[in-house]
């Protein structure tokens, strides 16, 4: 029996020919990521536990976002006990204000094609866009990792999405994940890792991979997997004869496959208040807004911006429009691209890389009886302000085009 | 083997990490200030009424979404027994393991019980309520050990020789 991508992955770490979903095993951990949240129970643990030296400090990094910069005085305390846990233990990757963390995880190099990566922050998933193995863990089991290199792990059952054919023009990777979510639900995939093939998945940027591997936890997918191909070793810098291992055989055995048809497919939102609860964009049409957000670690990226940029150029927003780039240099790139100025000039409010409104703590939180339709990845109830918020969850397309209106709009293209 | 009876407090699906503990608490300095907060979105007064022993009883795929490890340690600072679910999701359940909240997959007593009600555990067995058993799967044993050990840190402690073995 042939082996799927996270079986190669596991079986190549723990230097074996072949593992079987349901084994427990024990995995080297190539690189961890921590951030700014978790960071002073991570030291506190570490700690506890009895540990004085961490096991590689080049593979740890420290990423702070989620407080970046901060609202509340009492978020200072966090960047405060990180610095000083970084210079006690030799830290250097620490990132201060350089983006979000899944979106440094990658463009800064940090993970890699074929590595096993562990995140204290559930869309750690995210990696997975250039085939690597990542999954969030709580701030307990990322102490220990720190003390011994080490994580014990059930080799998950595989599902196989296949999408093959060209997505119509106003379809996106974010209605592929949406759709996916709504069919797999928000547990369908727990436990489990997704595969994504097919010719349409082959034709995505990686910046779009990254937006359906960072929102396979919706479903509760231990982790979303693309095989390497050239796109991802240009942007991962590794040479493709080092990753061509990595391709899941004909014969592996999957616990399901499902099959789309891209032309099938249609922009989409996750209504209130569940990622799972998935409609049509044509049936919510007219929906009034009170707020449009374009950003996060799901759909910040240069792609996502540019779409936004050429859909607004020479109109203006009719709701608070906020963008938030996903890392530093997607905002530099954004702003030499001309996105910035040209989302400026529609009335846009640009925020600096972050996480603050995705995660409800700063720059555009919404109260009781305000809609907003955002590009990130949940809508849960109190996500973004008081539990009386309505989150639509939708395309940069699909919000760029309803922040013209003030309602929610189909859009007519999108970032190909 | 270990028994215990408490009160349901019951909760639907997909009860995720938000609704146990907002992002906007996360930041207060311990999970004691945080717990009054637990459960706010959805049931702003259950955080003040579950009593120790409570049992909570909840539908499919529990503790979905974030990583947030204060989403068990509150549980377990509220000092609810154990969480019967048909299903957890998969962060929450290993961060519940390594903070000794225990938990039990269980799709058979949903539909039966009613908030208020009392049932009886028998840890690795059954549960029982009304006078019926319904049968429960015992975990793994390298979870057994973790929570055998206390939980992870304690796991830990005793690897780095500064907890002696029991």
């Amino acid at each position: 029996m042939g082996l799927t991508l996270i079986e190669k992955i596991i079986a190549k770490n723990i230097g074996v020919a072949s593992v079987k979903p349901g084994q427990i095993v024990t995995v080297g951990v190539d690189r961890v990521m921590i951030h700014d949240i978790f960071i002073p129970f991570v030291a506190e643990k570490f700690e506890e536990m009895g540990f004085t030296k961490i096991w590689d400090p080049d593979k740890v990094v420290l990423i702070y976002d989620h407080l970046v910069p901060t609202s509340a005085v009492e978020d200072v305390r966090h960047f405060k006990i990180g610095d000083a846990f970084a210079s006690k233990y030799g830290l250097s990757h620490v990132h201060r204000s350089d983006g979000i963390c899944h979106q440094l995880m990658t463009e800064a190099g940090y993970a890699k094609p074929g590595n096993i990566v562990f995140g204290t922050d559930s869309h750690t998933t995210t990696y997975g866009c250039v085939g690597c193995f990542s999954s969030g863990i709580g701030y307990t089991e990322m102490a220990s990792i720190l003390g011994t290199g080490e994580l014990w792990i059930r080799v998950p059952e595989t599902i196989k999405v296949v999408i093959d054919g060209q997505l119509p023009a106003n379809v996106s990777a974010k209605d592929v994940i949406l759709t996916l979510i709504g069919d797999l639900r928000a547990d369908g995939a727990t436990y489990k890792v997704i595969e994504m093939s097919g010719s349409t998945v082959d034709a995505m940027s990686v910046a779009s991979r990254m937006t359906i591997s960072n929102m396979a936890i919706e479903a509760g997918a231990k982790a979303c997997l693309f095989r390497p191909d050239q796109k991802t070793c240009d942007y991962s810098h590794v040479d493709l004869q080092d990753v061509d291992w990595l391709y899941a055989d004909e014969d592996a055995d999957y616990d399901e496959v499902m099959i789309y048809n891209a032309e099938d497919l249609e922009p989409v939102c996750a209504c209130p208040s569940q990622v799972d609860n998935i409609h049509p964009v044509a049936e919510l049409e007219g929906t009034e807004l009170d707020q449009v957000f374009i950003g996060s670690c799901t759909n910040g990226r240069l792609e996502d911006l540019e779409v936004a940029a050429a859909i607004l150029k020479g109109k203006k927003v009719a709701v608070k429009t906020i963008i938030t780039p996903a890392s530093r240099k997607i905002y530099l790139d954004a702003i030499k691209s001309g996105a910035i100025a040209t989302l400026a000039e529609a009335g846009c409010i640009i925020t600096h890389p972050g996480c603050g409104l995705c995660c409800g703590r700063a720059g555009g939180i919404l109260s009781d009886g305000e809609k907003v339709l955002a590009t990130n990845n949940r809508n849960f109830l109190g996500r973004m302000g008081t539990s009386k918020v309505g989150i639509y969850l939708g395309s940069p397309a699909t919000a760029a085009t309803s922040a013209i209106e003030g309602r929610i709009t189909l859009p007519l293209l999108c970032c190909r | 083997m270990e028994q215990f009876t408490g009160k349901v407090w019951v909760l639907g699906d997909d009860i995720d990490t938000d609704i146990i503990i907002p992002t906007d608490y996360l930041a207060l300095p311990t999970v004691e200030d945080m717990k009054q907060y637990g459960f706010s979105p959805l049931r702003p007064e259950l955080a003040g009424q579950i009593q120790e022993g409570d049992i909570i009883v909840a539908g499919k795929n529990f503790g979905c979404g974030s990583s947030r490890e204060q989403a068990p340690e509150i549980i377990k600072a509220l000092k609810v027994k154990c969480v019967i679910a048909k299903s957890f999701a998969r962060i929450f359940f290993r961060n519940s393991i390594n903070n000794g909240l225990l938990l039990i997959e269980n799709d058979q007593i949903q539909n039966l019980v009613k908030e208020g009600d009392t049932l009886t555990v028998t840890m690795g067995e059954s549960i029982d309520y009304k006078g019926k058993s319904y049968p429960i799967q015992p975990l793994p044993q390298n979870l057994m050990d973790i929570i055998n050990a206390g939980g992870l840190v304690k796991a830990m402690q005793k690897r780095n020789g500064i907890l002696e073995e029991d």
